[in-house]
Parts: structure tokens; sequence; C-alpha cells
């Protein structure tokens, strides 16, 4: 199984073919390289020499058991965890990215701050004042919460403070947007409203996505492409070249779904 | 019937909402002070009836009585004032140091080691206990009240800054630091105001220990202030005033936390248990 696993993460690199990066109008996301990426806590090994490209604009998902390391991934891309051993080139270049954020499972407003200051944390230090009201009214129309700017977060449901969490990560335009499991707490009905809420912004901005998911079916909905990861490794690299917007419910997916599934339950790897 | 029963309930309810009588006469801030004046008014009335002896406690318009006699000659302001500017003082030096400790030992770890020991220490004497040797340090001067007012205010101030500071949400902490937020902007916007609803709780138990030392410290080596005014009546057998001192005590007492209610109030309005 590892050396399928390996065969297939080798295919790096030559990835973008199906992905519709080229589609977006102003793609302005970064291509993200792991090298070597290893992550230990103490005696235990949680993330074991990963190597991984991930092109300018591309969706990817992460998905696997929990403890599997995928968490631990994600905040290594984004500069929250320091690696035990290898690389994360974000651009090229290594280093704490500027142009990255990252937004959580739980939705990390500041209590204190009404819903537009909290959109602002998210925007450049350096603007003037009015520019960055301007601009996290801009970022909250953007999810759709352009009247409810002056509210306290306390007086938002819950798929609403996570839309304020994705208007402050979108506000200064980031260049890679890490996702982990921000939908996790959510209802169902809110989740699929997130999740193309999530496309839409993602298909105009054109950033580059990585989503760390348990749910098979959202990653599948989403990402241009989905990464198993096992015992701290990448145990299968698949491409969706499902089109967009992708039904839910459509065979072909839900057969996909299965099979990932299967892969992650039983690691017989049954033909994927 | 059961309908006709859930309806009668819910007019009442509507009727109730309604009218209210309470609510329709007074401002919701009055209506603290009706029992108060209830117990002022049943206290007189057994005044008047001979039921109360005056020495023992005289009439309510008798202690008001000497409120006015004290006024026209000047020496309850002038009381009051000192006894003020003395618990100000010393809350604002206690409040301070205490302030600092709080601070520096929630930001930093090297900090706290050093002094949590020895103030955990010194929290454990009660500060009355050092009355004595305050007044062979100080004689019964200012200087005796302003240690031990800001010595029994340092410690609910330090003790609640800290422990506020220690329970901001570390999620909230890496959240900024994620942002870009640095150290100064991270303290303002996401430490501070995390700190905040904990501090207000160390700032009213303060204030009322600040008053209690001082009633203390007044009664047993003073030269002025009530409780200076107090003794002083006390030997002269003037009840009215000795009652007059301990009502101006609850009213001073009182104003103190209606202000640090407001100005709670007015920071914390984002927290839902501060909402109106």
């Amino acid at each position: 199984m590892n050396a399928v696993a390996a065969a297939i993460s080798r295919r790096e690199g030559r990835f973008p073919s199906a992905a519709p990066v080229q589609a977006h109008g102003n793609a302005r996301g970064v291509p993200v390289t792991l090298r070597g990426l290893a992550k230990s806590f103490g005696p235990k090994q949680v993330l074991k020499a990963v190597d991984l490209h991930i092109p300018a604009g591309q969706f990817v998902a992460v998905v696997g058991k929990s403890g599997c390391g995928k968490s631990t991934l994600l905040r290594l891309i984004v500069g929250l965890e320091q690696a035990t051993a290898g690389r994360v080139l974000i651009d090229a270049e290594e280093g704490r990215p500027s142009g990255a954020r990252i937004m959580f499972q739980e939705p990390r407003l500041l209590p204190w701050a009404r819903v537009r200051g909290n959109v602002e944390v998210g925007l450049d230090r350096s603007l003037a004042t009015s520019e960055r009201r301007l601009k996290a009214q801009d970022a909250l129309a953007e999810v759709g919460l352009d009247d409810r700017g002056d509210e306290w977060p306390a007086v938002l449901s819950g798929g609403q403070k996570q839309r304020v969490a994705l208007a402050r990560a979108l506000a200064g335009h980031p260049r890679l947007l890490a996702l982990d499991e921000p939908l996790g707490a959510l209802d169902a009905l809110t989740r699929i409203g997130m999740q193309r809420l999530i496309e839409s912004v993602w298909q105009q901005q054109g950033f580059t996505a990585v989503l760390v998911t348990h749910d098979v079916a959202e990653a599948i909905a989403l990402a241009d492409r989905i990464l198993v990861i096992d015992e701290g490794r990448i145990a299968a690299d698949l491409p969706i070249d499902a089109p967009r917007p992708r039904h839910r419910g459509d065979p072909a997916l839900a057969a996909l779904e299965g099979r990932i599934l299967d892969r992650l339950f039983n690691d017989q790897g049954s033909g994927i | 019937m059961s309908d006709t029963t859930l309806q009668t309930a819910a007019e009442e309810a509507v009727d109730k909402s309604r009218s209210r009588p309470l609510t329709r006469w007074l401002p919701g801030s009055a209506i603290g002070w009706l029992v108060p004046a209830l117990l002022i008014a049943v206290w007189e009335l057994l005044s008047r009836l001979g039921q109360i002896p005056a020495n023992v406690l005289p009439a309510p318009s008798a202690v008001a009585a000497a409120a006015v006699r004290l006024t026209a000659s000047g020496e309850l302001q002038h009381n009051i004032g000192v006894s003020a500017l003395r618990a100000l003082s010393g809350f604002v030096v206690g409040g301070t140091v205490g302030l600092i400790f709080g601070l520096a030992n929630g930001l930093s770890a090297l900090s706290e080691k050093l002094t949590d020991t020895t103030l955990q220490m010194v929290r454990n004497v009660p500060h009355l206990a050092l009355i004595p040797l305050v007044i062979l340090w100080f004689g019964i001067d200012e200087e005796a009240k302003l240690f031990l007012v800001a010595l029994g205010v340092f410690f609910p101030i330090y003790i609640n800054t800290l422990h506020g500071i220690r329970s901001v949400d570390p999620q909230l902490v890496e959240m900024g630091r994620i942002y870009g937020m640095g150290s100064w902007e991270l303290f303002w916007r996401v430490i501070l105001p995390g700190a905040l609803p904990s501090m207000f709780v160390g700032l009213r138990y303060a204030l009322g220990i600040m008053w209690l030392t001082l009633i203390v410290a007044e009664t047993i080596a003073a030269s002025s202030g009530i409780g200076y005014m107090a003794m002083q009546a006390r030997e002269f057998l003037l009840v009215d005033v000795v009652v007059l001192s301990i009502l101006i005590y609850a009213l001073l007492g009182k104003l103190a936390d209606s202000i640090a209610r407001l100005l709670e109030r007015l920071s914390l309005q984002w927290h839902p248990a501060y909402r109106r």
C-alpha cells in the first residue's frame, strides 16, 4: 500500500491538468511545496517525510481519520508549527507566509469587537481607517452579511459567525487559504450553504486552498484533488475532475466517495 | 376547558406586562431604594412610638438633624472629604501596584516565578493585623492609612488581573498572531479586553476592602475623618452622630460600587451578561 501511495504522490508537479486554475480571472494563488516534511511531538511521529506540490490556485482537500496528522500538516503549511525536519516552500520561498490565512473549526472572533471590527483584524495595519472600513464592508458583503457589521458576534448564529471568520480571512485577499475543518461544527444545511460560498469565493479570488476535513463528501464537492493521509503519510492522491458546480448525489461522485471511505477504513487499497 | 384556562393565563400574562405597577411608577434604578426607604420609615415610626430608646438608636429625623448641624459647622464635609481622599489615594496606590504586578506576572513567566511566591505569602497575612506595626512606623498620620488601604486593595486587584490574563482564550491569542498582530496590538485588542471581566471583579472586591480598611484604621488611629468623628461622638455619647457616620459609610460604599458598575457596563457592552 505504501508503495502505491508513494507512486501516486510522485505524480506531483504534473498535476494541474484537470484543475480549473486557468478559469480564474485573476489567479492570485501561490504554489506550495513540501519537501521531506516531518513533525514529531516528543516520541510520537505525527508526519513522516511528506513530499507534496500544490500548484497555484488549486483546491486541495486533505482527508483522514482523526489523529492521522492532517491538521498538523495544515498548521505546518501556514507556519503555526515548526517542522522537525524538511521544508515548506510557499511561492518557492521559505519562512512564515505573509499572504496565508487560516480558518479554524471555531470562528475565533473577538467577542469584544463588533462584526466589522473583527473583519478588520484581517486587513493590513497600514491602511487608513476609512479604507479599512470599506474593505471590511466589502468582505462582509462577499459572505452575505453586509447588514450585520454593527452587531456583536454574540448575537450571531454559528453559521453566521463562521461566515464572519471567512470574511476576516478573505478581507486581506490571501494567496493561500488554509481551512481546518471550518464547517465541522455546523448543521448539515448550513454546511452545504457554506461549501457553496467557499467554492464561489475561491473561484472569484483564485487563491490556493487547502481544506482539512473529515467529511469525504465535502472534500469531493469542493476539491480539485484529494489527499488521503494515513499514519503520517500521504496514502493516496486523487484528482477530482468532475465539472463544477458539482451535484450532490451524482452517482460517479458517490462511487468515488465510497472508494475513499473504503480506503480510510480498511487499508487494503481497494482499487484506488 | 383546558383551552379556556390557557387563554386566561395568557391574558393575565399580557395584563401583567402591561400594567406592572412598580415599574410604571418608578424608574428601574429607583426600585433598589424602595426597601431602604421603607426600613427608615419603620425605624422612624418605632422611635416616635417609643419602641426604640433614643440612647440606643436615635430616630432617623434625629440623625438627619445631626447631619444638618454638622454640615452647618462644616465638620461633616471636612471629615467626608478627608476620608474620601484617604480611600481614593490608598486605592490608587494599591490598585496601580496590584495592576502592574498582575499584568507583569500574567504576561511574563519569569516575573511570575520571581514574585508570585512572595506575594502569596504576604497575602496570607491579614493586612489589618499589621495595624500595631503600622502605628509604630507611621504613627497616626496619613501614611498609616494610605499604607493599610493600599495593601488591602493590592491583592484583589493583583489576583484578579492575573487570573483574567491567564483565562484569556489561547485560541484567540493564536488567531491574533496569525493575523499579524504584534505584542502591543495583541495586548490591547485580545489580552486586555479578555481579562477585563475578571479585572472588574477585582475592582469591586477591592472597593469593599478599601472602605473596610479605612473604617478600621480611622476608628483605631486617626485625628480626622468619619471614623474619627464617630469615635469622638461615642466619647460624648452622641449616638446620632455615630449612626450618621455609619450611614455615611454605607452611602459612600454604595456610591463607589455604582461607579464601578457603570464602568463595567460601559466597557463590557459586548458581554451578553452585561447587556440590558
